[in-house]
């Protein structure tokens, strides 16, 4: 036995990974779209590719599906290489932003239009639709058209019609683009509870981080053709791996610093204590979150305190996004305060409050 | 690391691209597109390369340069007919377009009533064919015409020549400029309109600082195509126009009187000049037309004046009359017993004319002509706009299509039965043995009105979901399938539009089968022009006549067709009944 062989089946002993992309690039003309994407996505995983419009991710999804054809690289799905599958030999069902249900055909043919291609009964293509229907919440609207149906509606039937042939992969584009505000928050904790059930591997186009953050196993966060970051999340927020990911998750203070000492961090006139500052004379850029800079509780004598001035308040319902001045810090620091917080203390523009720096949820990049 | 691996390398794309295989249903998709474009080279590229060559050779064939263009320059009585050509041409443009406009402006910017009528009255000429006008002005103002001695009061000695092709061509023409003036003044946006009132602006100057700029583009390219038609019209000058002697005319008589195919094809290289000149402009000037409304414009709508609604309405019946006039006057002509002696009316020239003198049976070739291209024409022409549209793959085919699908537009009939001629009579030609046939007449109609059909079929297939056939892919149904659940149904408006277009200019041309013809495949609009030649012109007006029944009576079907379809294909668009 050789010893590829001998690895081909240490390999099968555990399953394949549901999808592995490696050195993926993409190239339209001299534009170069996709930069060597490498990318592991387990059975049963939810993953969101997020980013700006324009980094890939649509591309990278379009690849996945054998819609366009990356220029090299190589993709294994469940083991089974699909580089240059076209798109009717792969496996895998599609949603995309504007629904793309067929106007003319019923909401029931819709959701059988893969389901009779399959040498399937009658009785069980109807039997399957129905089950599908139930499963996206609209069990009585097989004899409409899509016309018929709000956005929403329509979206849970293109849902449908990509799961009916239980496909090994759900690919959705930005399928929640189209709706409004009220909408996208219901029907995205819908598609995430479907997903778990089905245990369906999925990957989810969008550029909304609220999304993806509320919906994925792991984002991949793409910028200008390269992966920015993998991970859960809470990584993401909390461990953002470069500027990049802090600036386009979340919202974060950006203040220049220095490390004067091991632990001691100089931003401005201030000196903070931060157990993560350790290379003595590097400059550095600090990136902090409105929600690491506390107003309470701050107990006497707790470090990492500095004395602001209220300059703007945003209100934006139970919070306010509140614009500080402190004295001494190289630039103005947006804080969440609570609405509740900024009347018991009857606080307003102008007002003087003390806030206290989590230094330890700073990150800090090379200036 | 390998640094050439890095993920912000800038790594040129490697020497072997992957390429995706194939699936066999693609194939079938690429075959069908390959198929297509072989039509359009052998049936349009073709014939207009023979055009060129023909032009650069001597009567032995050998190479020649620009001999023939040379001795032509030098023919005084050719000259003459360019200056002709061109000055008749700018004449018709000057009167035509302006008078188009008002009506234009009357239909999309006044509270006038019956806008529909009078929409539906000013498209008739297009039933029938273009020299219809003249037979019609020819009773009028010809030799024995009744309003005869009127017109030597105003000075004019004879219709036949010049005034009768000014005459006769404004009224062929005004249908086409209207259409392009009333798309391109129903293009405005109501906002710029309601924030120059709220500056209190003029009327005449709203006039000229919105409504004007806006319709340049609609005057500019109405304008252009006014000119072409009248330059390239060959039914017309051929009736009314005597021992005027224009270019279409001259191509004529060198090919088919003379058998001067080399002078013949310089002839219409200078046809085509003008003809594609209207193409270019056209497609610049409607990329500025389009990107001037954004999706946000608030359509016009015109409020109510009276005095000038009234002189808008004036003016519309004025021009209605006229078109009534001109239509009205070959149909009481044709049914005239013996003009202008006995003015009873018969059906002898239907009768005797038509039927006896067997030019009944060109009326039958005529609508197996219609018939076919509407059938055959629609069918290439759609899967030809949706294989372009909607599959992928054969990158290498689809600008060829594409260039080949738009030229038409650019070449004038005359031209194209010119280059027909020129292909399929040659010899050597293993396609000679359709010269002369039916099927060779339906393809050269085909072609000759390819591009609207084809822009036709394109909008309609750009307003459907661009990821159909991607959904279709991933559910593994292959694109044929979709293409017949989907698609077809979706755009059987659009299809039964295009096939009507078909068959009504497959019904009234002349232009590109005149050269084609035998007389067993001689059809109508062909035997008016052998009538009128044998001075027969009560026949000729009841031919002309014919056509335009036949052309009307299609024109109803179709509608009759199109509300059958809707009701069958098109119920998803009814909002629900519950």
């Amino acid at each position: 036995m050789t010893g590829a062989h001998a690895a081909a089946l240490k390999t099968n002993a555990r399953p394949a990974p549901a999808l592995e992309l490696s050195g993926i690039h993409k190239h339209f003309g001299a534009f170069h779209a996709l930069k060597n994407i490498e990318l592991t996505v387990n059975r049963g995983e939810f993953v969101c590719f997020l980013g700006p419009s324009g980094c890939g991710k649509t591309t990278l999804l379009r690849i996945i599906a054998g819609l366009e054809i990356q220029t090299s690289g190589t993709i294994l799905q469940a083991g089974r290489d699909i580089s240059r599958l076209p798109p009717a030999d792969r496996d895998y069902g599609i949603v995309f932003q504007s629904y793309a249900l067929f106007p003319n055909l019923t909401i029931a043919e819709n959701v059988a239009y893969g389901l009779v291609n399959r040498r399937v009964s009658r009785v069980d293509i109807t039997t399957r639709v129905n089950e599908l229907l139930k499963l996206v919440g609209l069990p009585d609207s097989g004899g409409k058209f899509p016309s018929q149906l709000s956005g929403g509606q329509q979206q849970r039937i293109a849902l449908a019609r990509a799961i009916a042939t239980s496909p090994g992969l759900l690919l959705l584009d930005e399928p929640l683009s189209a709706l409004d505000a009220l909408e996208r928050v219901r029907l995205r904790q819908e598609i995430r509870s479907l997903q778990q059930r089905l245990g369906i591997t999925t990957i989810m186009v969008t550029h909304d981080q609220e999304e993806a953050l509320s919906m994925a196993d792991r984002i991949v966060v793409m910028n200008h053709g390269v992966i920015e970051q993998v991970g859960t999340p809470m990584e993401i927020y909390r461990e953002p791996a470069s500027p990049f990911v802090v600036d386009f998750v979340g919202k974060a203070n950006v203040l220049e610093g220095l490390v004067t000492a091991t632990g001691k961090l100089k931003l401005g006139d201030h000196t903070l204590d931060c157990a993560q500052c350790t290379e003595t004379g590097r400059s550095v850029r600090t990136y902090l979150r409105p929600e690491d800079i506390v107003a309470r509780p701050i107990e006497a004598g707790d470090a990492n305190v500095i004395d602001a001035a209220i300059e703007k308040v945003e209100f934006l319902g139970s919070y306010c996004l509140v614009r500080v001045t402190a004295t001494g810090f190289p630039s103005a620091l947006t804080v969440y305060l609570s609405l509740n917080f900024l009347s018991e203390q009857a606080l307003e523009v102008g007002s003087r409050l003390k806030l206290k720096i989590l230094t330890e949820r700073l990150r800090m990049f090379g200036a | 690391m390998n640094p050439a691996r890095g993920p912000h390398s800038l790594a040129l794309p490697p020497a072997a691209v992957t390429t995706q295989r194939v699936h066999w249903t693609d194939r079938i998709g690429h075959l069908a597109l390959l198929l297509i474009a072989l039509a359009l080279v052998v049936f349009l590229a073709a014939p207009l390369t023979a055009i060129l060559t023909q032009s650069v050779e001597g009567k032995d064939g050998a190479f020649v340069g620009l001999d023939n263009f040379i001795t032509y320059a030098q023919t005084p009585a050719l000259k003459q007919s360019v200056w002709n050509s061109l000055w008749v041409s700018a004449v018709v443009t000057v009167i035509a377009v302006p008078a188009a406009f008002v009506f234009a402006y009357a239909l999309t910017r006044s509270c006038m009533p019956f806008k529909g009528l009078f929409r539906t009255i000013t498209l008739t000429p297009l039933l029938a064919p273009s020299l219809l006008s003249a037979i019609s002005f020819i009773y009028w103002f010809g030799n024995q015409g009744v309003l005869k001695d009127a017109m030597h009061s105003l000075g004019v000695a004879s219709i036949y020549g010049a005034p009768g092709i000014i005459v006769s061509e404004i009224f062929s023409v005004f249908p086409h400029a209207l259409m392009i003036l009333v798309t391109a003044l129903s293009l405005a946006d109501a906002r710029l309109y309601e924030a120059a009132n709220a500056m209190g602006t003029s009327s005449s100057r709203k006039f000229f600082t919105i409504t004007l700029p806006g319709a340049k583009y609609g005057l500019i390219s109405a304008a252009m195509v006014t000119f072409t038609l009248v330059m390239t019209d060959f039914g017309i000058p051929k009736v009314i126009g005597g021992n005027f002697n224009v270019l279409a005319t001259d191509i004529f008589k060198l090919v088919i009187g003379q058998q001067d195919f080399q002078r013949g094809a310089v002839v219409g290289l200078i046809l085509l000049a003008p003809a594609l000149l209207t193409f270019f402009v056209n497609r610049s000037v409607q990329r500025k037309q389009t990107s001037m409304l954004t999706a946000r414009a608030v359509p016009y709508s015109p409020s109510p004046s009276r005095g000038y609604d009234a002189v808008m309405t004036m003016y519309c019946i004025l021009v209605a009359l006229l078109m009534f006039a001109v239509l009205g006057m070959a149909i009481f002509a044709s049914f005239v017993k013996f003009w202008p002696y006995d003015l009873s009316m018969s059906l002898r020239h239907y009768v005797f004319g038509l039927v006896d003198g067997e030019v009944g049976d060109a009326f039958i070739n005529s609508l197996k002509l219609a018939s076919g291209t509407a059938v055959l024409g629609t069918g290439i022409v759609f899967v030809g706009a949706y294989l372009i549209e909607k599959t992928r793959g054969m990158q290498a085919v689809r600008p060829l299509i594409q260039l080949l699908a738009l030229t038409p537009m650019a070449v004038p009939g005359l031209v194209l039965g010119l280059g027909y001629i020129f292909f399929f009579n040659y010899p050597g030609n293993p396609l000679n043995g359709l010269y002369h046939t039916l099927t060779l007449l339906v393809m050269c109609t085909i072609v000759h009105f390819y591009t609207t059909g084809h822009l036709t079929a394109v909008t309609a297939l750009k307003a459907l979901d661009a990821e159909f056939e991607s959904v279709s892919a991933s559910l593994k149904v292959p694109f044929f399938k979709t293409f017949w659940r989907v698609t077809l149904p979706i755009c059987t408006p659009a299809l039964l539009d295009i096939a009507r277009y078909f068959f009504i200019n497959a019904m009234t041309t002349i232009s590109a089968v005149v050269f084609l013809y035998s007389p067993e495949t001689k059809v109508a609009a062909i035997a008016i022009l052998n009538l009128d030649e044998a001075g027969d012109i009560g026949p000729a007006a009841a031919m002309a006549v014919l056509i335009a029944a036949g052309s009307t009576v299609a024109t109803l079907l179709f509608m009759v067709l199109g509300w059958l379809v809707n009701r069958h294909t098109q119920a998803w668009r009814r909002p629900a009944a519950s």
